[in-house]
């Protein structure tokens, strides 16, 4: 496989040169994509454990709904946040489109779906172990939000994960709404699917690398950060 | 607990023609009983009798299917202001993801203890239980003997006029049973009414005052604790602390 | 909870005008095609606008019938694609202000080394298309609306051959760019119809080969449009109108035939500036 080789050195010599483009084009990537996970997680781990913890009519319905808009595909949320963003559309005068904003929405709309279905099994699972403990406490279930949350917060770092990593990963959304615009709206996938376009295969996989490490930095970190949360209460994450 | 506005009394906290059924199976069959204040009540009887349902029930956390549970003001266990005068130790606390002092804070922020209240009372509820030493400690990683004593502790803190304790040492050991025992005497001593449900005939003879002795979901006998164990009304009750009677 | 704290943060900075959006507060956006973006002339040219005009430019590379329906929308300020009865149309409809020819290149056959249906060499790209359905052998086309695809679509049509009942046989369409569309070709041994600039750039070409050039049906024309403030407010009129300008001017027109990709002109400027009859080139 000579261009498989080939790949492997176009993404050294990428890390190597530190490309003053590619870490804009990193850094953009992270930036996006951090920011709509931060915005996800405000929306999906309050409402991923309220859905955990309240019952209501349609309640199973509004579970399958959130559990299928999982596998959305991304194109799919670009277009729809296309139409919106466009100077023709209902917010076409905030002038968003084919810049990070729009792109950070579209991935918001993407991952809002992952962390509150992930988190609803995730709270829903330790309430089964709490209820009865907290209720003997005087707890309501609107009470026992913060306390879930927080008392799952290993497994829910696992869900927000999941998150980032659906979201670093698109390419569908982005180029959509982004417009894949070098200097402005360019992020790892755009890149990728611009130079697999262009036929330098070995670049694009190059880049695919860049992007695999990166991935695999940001889970060690968020990983170490974990265990030493861990290590400081003297107890396995796992637990 | 002043500043919580309503302290009158929930004792006597009165069981009448208590039921529950749980799809074909009645579990527990016209239970009238009062709890009074005084020394501790012990619930008795065999596996699967309906003891912890029957405390479940008198706390609150399920409605029976028949019948009734009032205060002595008529109020139901569920109402705010009688909540907040009980408390519920289980036979495996849930104790949260923070450190044992914060456990405690937790419990006294939900009863609406003010911010600045609750440290000193965190402070004396670690410190009746023997855990000062441990307060900033990981609550999940304490021993099950002092997990189930930062448990009595945090119902402790509440001051609660009625604790009700679901098996509580049944997965300790004897040096931690014997430690959870004497704190069940102090926390008696301090006014609090206990009702407590164990499947321990000795744990039973050293704490209990009085005894409920429940056998397939109806209550068979209700004593002085002396009398039950010297001369038991019924064959079942004879039977159980002859050790024959071990499940229903 | 310093947590939530960092969130609320982290999310305000979110909203503010993010400094990596636009490096210049006047930037306009063109909406162009994959083969300008692709082939890198845009990338060569628009650093020596915005040296002369001040004004930033961004450019969303789409296929050309997408191009133009940003533009219908309002989501660009400028046009620069080649399709000229579309961009007519655009003008017509009163989407944009005026139509002016900027500059031309030209399409090729490309195909496998072993050139089953024989075409290489050949003086008319109509009897090249002709031979390739008559020996069915496999043509891949872009099929998503594009400038390319629309070309292609009249050269078969003066050939006198419907591709379209062989659509999934020997006709494949991919529905993708340009680019995507000869990985595809270069995958399977295909024949296809692609620009000079983009075949020039392009690097996967596994054992394709140009094989037919040079027939002055195969001529392309790219137009450029400022869309029309009037329709849509918006647009930045002052500098979309510096960029037509430009680009007309000697100048803009010079940078055009100084582009080279490998060392061969991909583009021959030919504006007429001040004449709004664009004129026909001559070969």
């Amino acid at each position: 496989m000579q261009s498989l080789a080939d790949a492997f050195r176009a993404a050294f010599g990428l890390v190597v040169g530190l490309d003053p483009d590619l870490l804009a084009i990193v850094g953009l990537s992270l930036w996006v994509s951090g920011t709509s996970l931060v915005l996800a997680s405000l929306i999906g781990l309050p409402a991923g454990a309220a859905l955990a913890l309240t019952r209501f009519p349609g309640r199973r319905l509004v579970i399958v709904l959130v559990n299928a808009l999982m596998g959305l595909p991304p194109v799919v949320v670009g277009l729809l946040v296309y139409l919106v963003l466009s100077r023709a559309g209902p917010l076409g005068g905030l002038g968003w489109l084919f810049t990070p904003k729009a792109m950070i929405v579209a991935q918001w709309l993407l991952i809002t779906p992952i962390v509150m279905a992930l988190s609803r099994q995730v709270v829903e699972d330790l309430w089964a172990e709490y209820a009865e403990q907290l209720a003997s406490l005087g707890a309501s279930p609107l009470r026992a939000i913060p306390t879930l949350l927080w008392d799952g917060r290993y497994s829910l770092f696992t869900t927000v994960l999941a998150g980032f990593g659906r979201a670093v990963g698109e390419v569908g959304a982005v180029i959509v709404v982004g417009g894949n615009i070098a200097h402005a709206t360019r992020v790892m996938t755009t890149a990728i699917a611009l130079e697999t376009s262009k036929g330098d295969l070995p670049l694009a996989l190059g880049l695919g690398f860049v992007l695999l490490g990166v991935a695999v930095a940001v889970n060690a970190a968020a990983a170490l950060v974990r265990e030493i949360g861990a290590r400081q209460e003297g107890q396995s994450w796992r637990s | 607990m002043a500043e919580l506005g309503d302290t009158s009394s929930i004792l006597p906290l009165r069981l009448e023609g208590v039921g529950f059924r749980a799809g074909d199976q009645q579990l527990l069959r016209d239970v009238s009983t009062d709890f009074e204040a005084g020394a501790p009540t012990v619930v008795l009887g065999p596996n699967g009798a309906g003891k912890s349902l029957l405390l479940r029930i008198a706390h609150g956390l399920l409605d029976p299917t028949r019948g009734t549970v009032r205060t002595v003001g008529g109020a139901s266990p569920r109402d705010p202001a009688a909540r907040r005068r009980q408390a519920m130790v289980f036979e495996r606390p849930v104790l949260l993801r923070r450190s044992a002092a914060a456990n405690v804070s937790y419990a006294l922020a939900l009863a609406g203890v003010g911010r600045a209240e609750r440290p000193a009372r965190v402070a004396k509820a670690l410190a009746r239980t023997g855990l000062k030493t441990l307060a900033e400690r990981s609550a999940r990683v304490l021993s099950a003997g002092e997990k189930q004593r930062l448990a009595l502790a945090r119902a402790w803190a509440l001051e609660p006029e009625l604790l009700f304790l679901d098996e509580p040492t049944a997965a300790l050991d004897p040096a931690a049973t014997a430690a959870i025992e004497s704190l069940i005497g102090a926390i008696a001593s301090a006014g609090t009414k206990i009702v407590m449900t164990t499947h321990d005939l000795g744990q039973a003879r050293r704490v209990a005052g009085e005894i409920l002795f429940v056998h397939r979901g109806v209550l068979v006998e209700r004593g002085p604790a002396s009398r039950f164990f010297q001369r038991p009304q019924s064959d079942a009750a004879r039977a159980f602390i002859q050790g024959e009677l071990v499940w229903d | 909870m310093g947590l939530i704290r960092l969130a609320i943060l982290v999310t305000s900075l979110g909203l503010l005008p993010t400094a990596v959006a636009g490096d210049d507060p006047v930037a306009i956006t063109i909406a162009s095609t994959t083969s300008t973006e692709n082939s890198g002339l845009l990338d060569a040219i628009l650093p020596r606008f915005t040296a002369r005009t001040g004004f930033g430019a961004r450019v969303v590379a789409v296929g050309t019938g997408q191009a133009i329906r940003l533009a219908r929308r309002g989501d660009a300020d400028v046009l620069f694609v080649h399709d000229r009865a579309s961009e007519e149309r655009f003008v017509s409809d009163g989407f944009g202000v005026e139509r002016y020819d900027v500059m031309y290149n030209d399409y090729v056959v490309v195909g496998p080394a072993s050139d089953p249906a024989r075409i290489r060499g050949l003086s008319s790209v109509e009897e090249a298309l002709r031979t390739i359905a008559a020996t069915r052998s496999p043509f891949v086309s872009r099929g998503d609306d594009s400038g390319t695809h629309k070309a292609e679509l009249r050269l078969w049509k003066a050939a006198g051959v419907n591709p379209k009942p062989a659509s999934g046989s020997w006709y494949r369409e991919t529905g993708q760019g340009q680019g995507a569309t000869l990985n595809v070709a270069s995958g399977m041994g295909a024949y296809m119809f692609v620009d000079r600039g983009t075949w020039i750039s392009f690097k996967n070409r596994g054992d394709l080969e140009l094989l037919v050039e040079g027939d002055p049906m195969l001529f392309n024309q790219y137009g450029v449009v400022l869309v029309n403030p009037e329709k849509h407010p918006h647009v930045q009129a002052e500098a979309g109108q510096a960029f037509v300008d430009w680009v007309l001017s000697p100048e803009g027109q010079d940078a055009i035939g100084a582009f080279r990709v490998e060392g061969q002109a991909l583009f021959v400027p030919n504006a007429r500036p001040g004449k709004p009859e664009p004129a026909t080139p001559g070969r």
